[in-house]
């Protein structure tokens, strides 16, 4: 993996960020290279989605730049902007389906506003999709008919439809039981084998893809504390990373015959 | 199924509300949609106080056009009136248009007693025999001093 | 000092809030009006804010034109000039009270909902889904619930003022024997085309303002003051849209009246 570092696809460059008084990004730099799995993690009202909505375009830096696919999203006009995002695919924390459309429709639907794609073509791709997620029966269905789990796999079905460049996922496990958000990371791995995207994942706690992933970042203090290896990540001297990982990863770690790794770090 | 029963109810609300406004307009709003052949012709008043545009044309109690316009002659300081009248409706060159009210305070409209006369009014001639607008008292001491 | 920078704020406040609902409506006109079109969602729309708003426009309609018959024939009466019921009763309610009532109506049937269907879609991040997916939200959205608004209010209007002439009708004539032909003969005469023009103005500028005010509310939700968050966020939003457009209705009723007469 680190024969030859592929292409930059996001960056952000310093990015500062303030809500009234308070400052939630107070300079935060990331670098996501084409093809990774990059995993942000950091306590709840940290600003995690704040970074995330950075990053799709939907808030503007108060200083600082965010660069995807070369191009400065501030200097972007709505067009641009929209050319940007034709290459994202993003699993909302509350997953966001349209609760008024079937589940077939919502994930039709880019395909019917952005594409010209006949009704036929667009049937085959969408099917193809929920095929994938395991949902091909359930396409006739509303959102609200779902459980949490299959909404997921829903939106997730939605968001790669385009066959997008770089997926976001805001917290996708949260709120589901551990054999669903396993499934989750499971359909994850299938995916970004089969379509080669680059994800980027944001999580309050430490998702079991840790040790997969090619960067972690914690988000602590209104900056990004890390973005290394995860190996180096749960080493690190850094107090607030040590923290965080005594935190959240050594109960999860322990009841997963993983003692080795909290003796290690106690 | 569904969207076809969407557009059957979006279809029939546009019908109903379409019908709706077709009934205002034509019935009430004096539209004529169809361009109908109804001629106009003149006429001269020394008063018309209290005549109103659309103001109803009798003959005999018949309604048979309305008013179409009012103006005022420069010259004469006389008021110019123009007649909408319906297209089956012959009148002769020397009939008599007066302004007459309905009731006591009801609203002026314009009577017209026919001629006799073989000639007929055609699309912008002048009626020249009229009557103004009357009131009440003009009226009693037409009846006392004429007779 | 501390009242002078609170006045301040205050009108910076207003004056933010006004140029964003005016951007709103600039852009949701921009897209309305350019390509691509497309029916099916316009037609969705017909059907909810007009189809479903039928039978609540026809049945308050019947009832304003039976109690205008029924006070105005007794105002009438005094004066001996029953005659001009029918008058009395078309011109106020094509002129004031078809416009009017059935654009509060709407709002309070198809104005909330829009208010409260947009502002629960800006909750669950469902606008940022669509901003996301490259979708444009003002013209998925909000456009075609404009268009619905300003095809279907002026043809609600036109039904409730018909109805509301038939219900006219019932008390004056059945009722309280005037003739029917008087009843329609002074309607006849007395309503111009000039009368229903000012009364489709009004029906056409209620339906923009009614979806432009609901719609925006509920799109702005997240930057209301007190917070829109939550099931109660959007509650109190919805109940703020309603007053507002309501209000503005009644406000743009005098203005539109003071033009035209």
């Amino acid at each position: 993996m680190e024969t030859k570092p592929s292409e930059i696809v996001i960056e952000l460059d310093n990015v500062e960020k303030c809500f009234g008084q308070q400052k939630v990004l107070n300079g935060v730099s990331l670098q996501v290279r084409a093809g990774t799995t990059t995993v942000i993690v950091g306590a709840s009202g940290q600003g995690k989605s704040v970074i995330l909505k950075h990053m799709l375009g939907l808030m503007r830096p108060d200083s600082g730049r965010v660069v995807v696919f070369g191009q400065d999203l501030a200097q972007s006009n709505t067009k641009q902007l929209r050319d940007i995002r034709s290459n994202f695919g993003v699993l909302f924390q509350n997953v966001a389906l349209f609760d008024s459309m079937s589940v077939y429709d919502n994930v039709a639907l880019p395909l019917r506003e952005r594409t010209h794609k006949s009704e036929a073509d667009i049937r085959v791709d969408v099917e193809e999709k929920l095929a994938l997620m395991g949902l091909e029966d359930h396409g006739a269905k509303f959102p609200a008919q779902l459980s949490g789990g299959m909404q997921k796999r829903v939106g997730l079905a939605r968001a790669l439809v385009l066959n997008p460049r770089v997926v976001f996922f805001d917290e996708p496990t949260t709120g589901l039981d551990v054999s669903k958000s396993n499934e989750i990371y499971r359909l994850f791995f299938e995916t970004q084998a089969r379509l080669n995207y680059t994800a980027v994942i944001v999580s309050h706690d430490v998702p079991k893809i840790f040790k997969l992933s090619d960067v972690v970042a914690l988000m602590a203090d209104g900056k990004l504390q890390g973005c290394m290896s995860p190996e180096a990540f749960q080493l690190s001297d850094n107090p607030l990373i040590r923290s965080f990982v005594l935190e959240t990863m050594g109960p999860i770690y322990s009841s997963e015959t993983e003692e080795t790794l909290l003796y290690e770090t106690l | 199924m569904k969207r076809f029963n969407a557009e059957i109810v979006v279809g029939l609300f546009m019908l109903i509300g379409f019908s709706c406004f077709a009934y205002l307009s034509l019935k009430l709003g004096d539209v004529d949609l169809f361009g109908s052949n109804s001629y106009h012709v003149e006429a001269r008043f020394g008063s018309v106080a209290g005549l109103k545009l659309g103001a109803n044309i009798q003959i005999a109690g018949v309604s048979v056009g309305k008013v179409s316009a009012i103006g005022l002659d420069p010259v004469s300081y006389d008021a110019l009136v123009q007649f909408e009248i319906d297209p089956d409706i012959e009148l002769q060159e020397d009939c008599i248009a007066s302004i007459r009210t309905a009731g006591m305070i009801g609203d002026r409209y314009i009577s017209i007693s026919p001629g006799g006369s073989p000639m007929l009014l055609e699309e912008g001639d002048e009626i020249f025999e009229t009557e103004s607008a009357i009131n009440l008292e003009e009226l009693i001491s037409k009846y006392i001093f004429d007779k | 000092m501390n009242l002078i920078a609170t006045l301040g704020a205050e009108t910076l406040r207003v004056l933010e809030l006004l140029g964003r609902f005016g951007l709103f409506l600039l852009t949701c006109l921009y897209c309305a009006v350019t390509p691509p079109y497309k029916i099916a969602p316009i037609v969705r729309q017909i059907r909810f804010i007009g189809a479903h708003s039928l039978f609540v426009i026809s049945f308050t309609g019947l009832f304003t034109g039976m109690v205008l018959s029924l006070q105005g024939y007794y105002t009438l009466a005094k004066f001996g000039s029953v005659g001009f019921l029918g008058a009395a009763v078309s011109l106020s309610l094509i002129r004031e009270l078809g416009p009017v009532i059935g654009a509060l109506m709407v709002i309070g049937r198809a104005g909330s909902a829009i208010c409260a269907e947009v502002g629960i879609m800006r909750n669950s991040e469902q606008i940022d889904a669509l901003e996301c997916m490259a979708i444009d939200p003002y013209r998925f959205l909000i456009a075609p619930k404009l268009i619905a608004g300003l095809i279907a209010m002026p043809l609600l209007t036109c039904v409730f003022d018909v109805v509301g002439i038939f219900g006219g009708f019932l008390v004056g004539v059945e009722l309280f024997d005037v003739s029917a032909g008087a009843y329609f003969q002074g309607m006849y005469s007395s309503v111009g085309w000039h009368d229903i023009e000012m009364g489709l103005v009004k029906s056409v500028v209620f339906g923009l303002l009614l979806v432009w005010i609901c719609a925006a509310k509920g799109f702005f939700l997240h930057l209301e003051r007190d917070g829109g968050f939550g099931a109660e966020g959007v509650s109190r939003t919805t109940t703020s849209a309603v007053v507002i457009a309501s209000v503005s209705v009644l406000v743009w009723d005098y203005l539109i009246s003071a033009v035209l007469l």
